[in-house]
């Protein structure tokens, strides 16, 4: 049963896999336009000397990707070598590959994202549990407007807000990049706090706009699970308030909770883009958009497939803990 | 007659209505022998659910207990603080709930669910001890002991059901509440259901108050039977007095609608529609169903009082019927 | 007029609906008295002198390519709502007709739609409206900007919609009408329908809200239609600029207030309506 549920699982992360590569490979072919020629053809355009080695990679790049060969073969070929991770040359970073550029940015997005993610889902989970909660203190429904307010925000609007008050106007927080130029990179303490420093602002910026969501829908969950009859039975049993609250209502809430933070994982990761890209942020959202200013169509797909896996990873993940939290699961019929 | 296990004084619960407040209990008294087996019948919304929630203390707004007193071995339970009530809850006065409903946590085994029950009493067990407890307790109410290592919805209706019997006795509580317990069962499953309940009950030596609407359950269960309408009670007696000489009218249409006692009938072929509690009417709630209802019960809202036999009628003309 | 007063006493007491609605409605009024006042054509770059701070000539400034700032707003805020609205209907409409569909037929059809709407919200659709932005044309107009919106707007209106349905079947009012002769269509717009309508409204207003999210996010990574006065646009140049840091607090006070306010509008009428569509919560608020 088990071992049945997780290999449909993989099969939808294959799936996504598939799709992503597909998609990567076709879309382009829309515009019909050459992504090679026409960066040449803008460089020439420019009057700037064609990069060094760029004539190198259009002749491997016709061999591999020729448009004469016939449209499957192109196809078959693409996926051979996005199986194996090869995203090409960065065209506006020639000789560096698509695979270095991305391999050298991901960690700070991963970072960045995981830390946020599970924080706001945490702290935005528990206001709301405590917010369903009669017992609870008064003072925390007090908190709830602003945050829900806040919620209905784009992340990188309220990043620009957090720029100017606390990086432009009191100056007590860096406000663009990952870490202070000319940092000597590396496991030291001075350049990892130098990190957490600049983190500090986009992190708050994603935190606080997340938290009242979650907030928000983790209320309306409990509410409908306080009126469940186990509930009602378990205070007839006598159950302490706290084992009740934690053991009968948060424990059932935080299911339907669970699957909306995975359905909401890319939502977070297009806002995180835009929060990259006024943050100057060195992870994938920025590389992402020097990546579209330059035209640099192989390291956009690169991003785009790797970012589309990565998630899908992510879900996989998730839906591989759930029949954990939720017992029930793998005998449902359910996909 | 013993002293009462359990006594019920003049109990009074409201509930807030955007219309108005609606007393889904309007100043109900009984008493409870020891291993007396109490049923408390009425069509729905007359209050008996309301009842039951209200002697464990459990009506939370817009619900409020308006008034009365509840002794529990003498105790009184209104003068208890809010954690004296919670102790008491499972350890003296235990529900068994309603059968159609979800009643068990889905996403925790059976034991644990147990356990948990015992270690908010005070019953903090180690492993083995608390394992061996369990595994004791299941085959009291008919399940297997392996039963404790399952999730809810991997027992069926029945096996639920005797696994909140289990939960519900498992600290010898002196008074046991089922509410509907065996509704959405099937009749087979009922019976085993009832004859489980019926057998802890005389081992615990505990009291019993059974809430329904199948008057034949109740023929077949109960010693003695209340009935109630429109959050009071019209009639308190000895089960075979209610079946043979019933003397509230709502109870005559109650009893008339069982044909027999092996065909067991639901309470139809009373005529007119149950009163709506919000908007009673004047007098006797029961007047304008009633077949013999006079000026005086549209008056004059008639007090249980005794008629010289065991039983005790809230009606104006009780007497003049045989 | 007894119908005018009822909506006036439910609005008064759905304050978010009356909350949001007003937040809405001051916008219009913006863009309307705005366009009394200012001629759009001053949004093109070289109209005004550059980086003015406000003054009476110039009430909201101009930028560095010598834009009036305040027509850029009064040009801009209706562009953004504009591909809002197209995107958030199509999305919607589109998601309406699967999720019934879906929900109707149940069984191979059902399992299908689920399948392709949970696995596309799986995928980061700001990714992958960029692959398609950059795919497409270097030059997007405001219309087909909406479409390229549009193409995966109807996810998330698909998800809940056929989950609505479906809970609406179980309450047994079609099998009723179905028994009663009723044929599948008839079925969709005169039982479902109306016990759908405030449900839909409400998916209605949060589609829109996320195709403006996904526009803006185009926008300022520069895929936008570059010759429209659009707000994420207006940010992306802040962006460019570096305003934030040089001081240029009139060029990017203006497009941030009006983007929370569209949000903070949308957001509000979503909340009351579900209010409308959902009477538990009323209850808990």
């Amino acid at each position: 049963m088990q071992a049945a549920y997780i290999a449909r699982r993989f099969g939808v992360f294959l799936l996504i896999v598939w799709l992503a590569a597909t998609l990567n490979f076709f879309l382009p072919k829309i515009s019909g336009q050459d992504p090679v020629r026409t960066k040449l053809l803008q460089q020439a355009a420019l009057g700037g000397a064609v990069q060094s080695g760029m004539e190198e990679m259009v002749k491997e790049y016709n061999t591999r990707f020729g448009l004469d060969r016939p449209l499957l073969a192109q196809y078959g070929s693409y996926l051979y070598d996005t199986a194996h991770l090869d995203f090409n040359y960065s065209i506006a970073n020639y000789p560096r590959t698509v695979r270095e550029l991305i391999i050298e940015a991901l960690p700070w997005t991963v970072g960045l994202l995981a830390t946020t993610t599970l924080l706001s889902f945490t702290i935005g989970t528990l206001l709301g549990a405590l917010l369903a909660w009669p017992r609870s203190p008064r003072w925390l429904r007090t908190l709830m407007p602003p945050l829900w307010a806040l919620h209905a925000i784009p992340f990188f609007l309220f990043g620009l807000i957090l720029i100017y008050l606390f990086a432009f106007q009191v100056q007590w927080l860096p406000m663009f990049g990952g870490y202070s130029p000319g940092a000597v990179q590396g496991f030291t303490w001075r350049f990892v706090s130098d990190v957490a420093m600049h983190s500090i602002l986009p992190a708050l910026s994603i935190i606080l706009v997340s938290v009242g969501g979650w907030a928000l829908a983790m209320r309306g969950m409990m509410v409908t699970t306080m009126g469940e009859d186990y509930v009602v039975f378990a205070e007839a049993e006598g159950l302490r308030a706290t084992t009740v609250f934690l053991r009968y209502c948060v424990r059932n809430a935080i299911l339907p909770q669970t699957t909306a933070l995975a359905l909401a994982l890319g939502q977070i990761l297009s806002g995180a883009v835009l929060v990259e890209v006024i943050f100057g942020f060195p992870g994938i959202g920025a590389l992402l958009f020097q990546a579209i200013q330059e035209n640099d169509q192989f390291l956009i797909q690169g991003i785009v497939f790797t970012v589309i896996v990565a998630l899908g990873l992510a879900t996989l993940v998730l839906d591989i803990v759930y029949p954990w939290l939720d017992p029930r699961i793998s005998y449902r019929k359910l996909s | 007659m013993s002293r009462a296990v359990l006594e019920v004084r003049d109990l009074r619960v409201s509930y807030a209505h955007p219309l108005g407040v609606v007393r889904a209990v309007d100043g109900v008294s009984f008493s409870l022998a020891p291993n007396e087996r109490f049923g408390l019948a009425g069509e729905s919304g007359s209050g008996k659910s309301t009842m039951a929630l209200a002697i464990l203390r459990m009506i939370h707004p817009p619900g409020h207990i308006d008034g009365g007193r509840v002794f529990l071995d003498g105790v009184e339970l209104s003068a208890l603080d809010r954690e004296a009530m919670r102790r008491l809850r499972l350890a003296g006065i235990a529900l068994v709930p309603q059968g159609s409903m979800n009643s068990l946590n889905p996403v925790m085994r059976i034991g644990q669910q147990i356990a948990d029950a015992l270690a908010d009493h005070g019953e903090a067990l180690s492993r083995p001890v608390l394992d061996a407890r369990i595994a004791d307790l299941l085959p009291t109410v008919g399940l297997r002991p392996d039963v404790a290592s399952m999730y809810p919805h991997e027992l069926s209706g029945g096996m639920k059901q005797r696994a909140c019997i289990a939960i519900a006795i498992c600290l010898r509580p002196r008074v046991i509440i089922a509410d509907e317990p065996t509704s959405a069962l099937d009749v087979v499953v009922q019976r085993q259901v009832m004859a489980t309940l019926a057998r802890v009950q005389r081992d615990l030596g505990a009291a019993v108050i059974l809430v329904g609407h199948d008057m034949g359950l109740m023929a077949q269960f109960v010693d003695r039977l209340g009935i109630m309408y429109a959050g009071r009670l019209v009639e308190v007696a000895p089960i075979g007095a209610i079946v043979t000489a019933p003397r509230h009218p709502y109870t005559r249409a109650l009893v008339a609608s069982l044909p027999s006692l092996e065909h067991r009938g639901r309470l139809q072929g009373i005529p007119g529609l149950a009163p709506l509690l919000r908007d009673l009417p004047r007098g006797c709630a029961f007047h304008p169903r009633c077949p013999i209802a006079g000026e005086r019960c549209r008056q004059e809202t008639p007090a249980l009082r005794s008629l010289g036999t065991d039983g005790t009628v809230a009606c104006h003309a009780a007497e003049a019927t045989p | 007029m007894n119908a005018l007063r009822r909506v006036m006493s439910y609005t008064g007491r759905n304050r978010s609906l009356l909350v949001g609605t007003l937040l809405l409605l001051a916008l219009v009024l913006f863009v309307v008295i705005g366009r009394m006042f200012v001629d759009t054509e001053d949004a093109r770059a070289l109209s005004a002198p550059s980086l003015r701070p406000p003054s009476w000539d110039y009430p909201f400034g101009t930028d560095r390519q010598g834009r009036d700032l305040l027509a850029v707003m009064v040009a801009g805020t209706p562009l953004t709502l504009r591909i809002g609205f197209i995107a958030g209907f199509l999305g919607v409409g589109i998601g309406a007709v699967l999720a019934f569909t879906a929900g109707f037929y149940r069984g191979m059809t059902d399992t299908i739609i689920r399948s392709v709407a949970d696995i596309g919200l799986t995928v980061p659709g700001l990714l992958v409206l960029i692959l398609i932005a950059v795919s497409i044309k270097s030059s997007l107009t405001v219309n087909e900007m909406a479409l390229i919106v549009a193409s995966l707007a109807w996810l998330n209106p698909t998800r809940t919609i056929r989950a609505q349905v479906l809970t609406l079947r179980e309450r047994g009012y079609v099998e009723l009408a179905a028994m009663s002769g009723m044929g599948g269509l008839e079925i969709i717009f005169l039982e479902l329908m109306p016990n759908l309508l405030p449900y839909l409204a409400a998916t209605l207003v949060s589609s829109v809200s996320a195709a403006i999210l996904a526009s803006i996010g185009l926008e300022v990574l520069g895929l936008g239609p570059m010759d429209a006065p659009t707000l994420g646009m207006t940010l992306y140049w802040v962006n460019f600029n570096a305003a934030m840091i040089n001081g240029w607090w009139w060029w990017w006070v203006p497009p941030i207030v009006i983007i929370v306010t569209v949000f903070l509008g949308l957001f509000f009428v979503t909340m009351g309506l579900d209010e409308i569509a959902n009477p538990r919560l009323r209850k808990s608020t």
